[in-house]
């Protein structure tokens, strides 16, 4: 069992999904041949098939029209977007469509397919490579969408997400793509959707993120023990369906919760994590609830990006004044 | 059954000189023997191709980011920047330098763009230019719009929009030629078919014989030159200009050429592009191309190029100079030109970030 990256992580997945059931089928700009910019497909078009994995015209309404169709009968189309901003011309597809067809035909045509797309800031990238659009997608109904944030939840969550009957939108931290190593077992096991993941249990203060954050959060949460605080760390993983319950336990028992995501703050995710405790954990809170996001501002150009995403400091300082309420 | 006969098509293809330099025709345009107007064209596509290799090698030496280069497709640009008068429009994508640095955009400016800095955007010279389209085909809509307004207020000026081969397969690019041959817009669209977006070839672009033929569909004349040879792309820019701002309307433009460097420096072109497939992509290219016709019109010499590549070093020397001694950019750039007026609770944000921004410590590059 070799350790290996999130990125590999997904290409295992996609791997395993090819062999295991002759409907998946992987499509986009550059998924084939060239293994995708990132390769997150790499060597599948020579294993599989251009067949079962397809080169497209660049056209991302007809990469994501084209997976619908192509689910109503039955497959199971793993489509990849190039950047997550490159989703938006398939943005029509996605919330007029794909997410629909399910309520609007009573059930009579599904979508069991996947969205994937590089996603997030941090790796120097021109504009409109960078941007964390979880929140405009998690506010869709009709959608999943998901964030692992290392190589074995990329891997389980990404199985859950190619066999789940009703569409995906799977997002990938580009950051942390080759950051952090896992051995994983190509088992097919998946992880469940909709659940979060307890990675620190803790007593005096609940931290929450998702995604590339979830790293300097967990950084934090170390750095916080050493000063002796007891901080529970949440990765959401599934943005939508939330699972509000561990988030609302953990702050039953801590009384504190502070919310890390890149994205700029205002309807961002964090800002519905933070509606929900308030309606539903405010008489368990000790302190009120805070996050630690991008500003609300368009993502700079790179040169300023450090000053834009959230940093350990950030985190540290944030925590430290929810501390302070007693 | 009945037919109704439309229209049969065909796409001329403008060529001037074959890849050696040589004259493919006895009647050349007036303008191929105006020597300084030749000069000035290949002095522009050795400026362009010598900036190209700066900005490779401030990229693999961690000064700037991403940089997609123009090799073998300086004509394209230079050609169409020729063309272009001041008060024209140029809606770029992000392979426009050529046309960038044509209608005075700095190469300073470049670099910044590039450099991940957004003042590189605040073009000095090309006040109403588009900054670069990253994502792709959405230029080609909004270069209808500046005709639009154009036409509005009837002024004689025209627009000018490039895209790659494969951006013709988005929507946006279809939508705007359509809107502009039923507007009789005067806009020219430049397709740069290098012959590759990124890893993925003509055949599974389209099963079209030529890039041009789709502008017969939307109603404008659509012609397809030789992207290699700069006579040819200059002549028909030329004249796709002067149509448009003589309010007769829209051209398409496909100029065929060859992409002989990587998609960009994060692209790796050995893995989906053959040896032999690049070798050969060098025999048509089109500086060496030219300099051999000015040869023949004993228009330029061995001293002439070193003088030029004199000239070239110390220019792309001072405005590396200028990017690496800029003023790094302050936390508070990412707000001020957010909104005419910075709204409170953004302010506030403005705020902390300055005060954040002051703990940061580290140099501009
Ligand atoms: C809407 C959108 N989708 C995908 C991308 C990613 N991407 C950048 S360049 C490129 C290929 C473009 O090829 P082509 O249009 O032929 O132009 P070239 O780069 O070859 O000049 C792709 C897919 C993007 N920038 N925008």
């Amino acid at each position: 069992m070799a350790a290996i990256t999130l990125i590999e992580a997904v290409n295992l997945a996609l791997a395993h999904e090819l062999k295991r059931d002759n409907d998946v089928v992987v499509l986009g700009e550059d998924v084939g041949v060239n293994g995708g910019v990132f390769r997150a497909t790499n060597g599948l078009a020579q294993k599989f098939g251009k067949d079962r994995v397809i080169d497209t015209p660049l056209a991302e309404s007809m990469i994501a029209g084209l997976a619908i169709g192509m689910a109503a009968q039955g497959m199971k189309p793993v489509a990849e977007m190039q950047f997550e901003a490159f989703m938006m011309p398939a943005y029509d597809m996605i919330y007029n469509h794909m997410a629909r067809m399910r309520l609007r035909t009573r059930g009579r045509i599904t979508l069991p397919m996947v969205i994937r797309a590089p996603w997030g800031g941090g790796i120097h990238a021109p504009e409109h490579h960078s941007d964390s659009p979880e929140a405009q997608c998690a506010h869709i109904p009709g959608l999943k969408v998901v964030i692992p944030s290392n190589p074995s939840r990329a891997y389980g969550l990404l199985l859950a997400a190619i066999r789940d009957p009703d569409p995906v939108l799977f997002f990938e931290p580009k950051r942390v793509y080759r950051i952090v190593k896992h051995e994983i077992e190509d088992n097919g096991e998946e992880y469940p959707l909709g659940t979060c993941f307890v990675d620190r249990e803790g007593t005096d203060i609940t931290l929450v993120s998702w995604g590339a954050m979830m790293h300097e959060t967990l950084i934090a949460a170390d750095k916080l023990k050493l000063e002796g605080i007891s901080a529970e760390v949440i990765d959401v993983a599934t943005i939508s369906p939330l699972d509000i319950d561990t988030i609302l336990e953990s702050v039953a028992k801590t009384g504190r919760l502070c919310i890390v995501c890149e994205a700029p703050r205002s309807g961002s995710w964090a800002s519905e994590i933070a509606a929900q405790v308030a309606e539903n954990g405010l008489f368990n809170l000790l302190a009120p609830i805070g996050r630690v996001t991008g500003y609300d501002t368009t993502m700079p150009y790179y040169k300023l990006e450090k000053q834009f995403m959230p940093s350990v400091d950030r985190i540290l300082e944030e925590a430290r004044r929810l501390l302070e309420y007693k | 059954m009945s037919t109704t006969p439309v229209a049969k098509f065909a796409i001329e293809r403008v060529q001037y000189l074959d890849p050696t330099g040589k004259p493919l025709t006895k009647n050349l345009p007036d303008f191929a023997k105006d020597k300084d107007l030749l000069r000035s064209m290949y002095r522009n596509m050795v400026r362009l191709r010598t900036f190209d290799a700066k900005a490779y090698a401030l990229q693999r030496t961690g000064n700037m980011g991403t940089y997609p280069a123009s090799l073998g497709q300086e004509a394209i640009g230079i050609g169409y920047g020729t063309a272009l008068k001041k008060e024209d429009v140029l809606v770029p994508y992000y392979r426009s330098t050529g046309g960038l640095l044509m209608h005075g955009v700095s190469m300073l400016e470049i670099f910044l763009y590039w450099g991940g800095d957004e003042r590189g955007s605040d073009f000095k010279v090309a006040r109403e230019d588009f900054p670069i389209a990253v994502p792709i085909a959405t230029q080609c809509l909004h270069a209808t719009g500046v005709a639009t307004a154009l036409k509005y207020r009837k002024q004689q000026r025209a627009v000018v929009t490039e895209i790659g081969e494969g951006g013709t397969s988005e929507g946006d690019f279809y939508e705007a030629i359509n809107v502009a041959g039923i507007w009789n817009l005067g806009v020219v669209f430049f397709i740069n078919n290098n012959q590759w977006a990124i890893s993925v070839p003509s055949e599974i672009q389209t099963n079209c014989e030529t890039y041009a033929q789709k502008g017969i569909a939307a109603g404008i004349e659509s012609i397809q030159v030789d992207g290699n040879d700069i006579l040819a792309v200059y002549d028909v820019s030329k004249k796709a200009l002067e149509k448009a701002r003589a309010g007769k309307g829209a051209t398409l433009i496909e100029a065929v050429s060859y992409r002989l460097c990587d998609h960009t420096t994060a692209d790796d072109a050995s893995r989906y592009r053959s040896k032999d497939e690049l070798e050969k992509g060098w025999d048509s290219e089109p500086v060496k191309r030219l300099r051999a016709y000015l040869e023949s019109l004993k228009a330029w010499s061995d001293a002439d190029e070193e003088a030029l590549q004199k000239e070239l070093a110390a220019e792309i020397e001072a405005a590396v100079h200028a990017y690496k001694t800029f003023p790094a950019p302050k936390p508070e750039d990412m707000f001020d030109t957010l909104f005419a007026e910075l709204p409170k609770h953004i302010q506030q944000q403005r705020a902390e970030a300055i005060a954040r921004g002051a703990k940061h410590v580290g140099g501009h590059h």
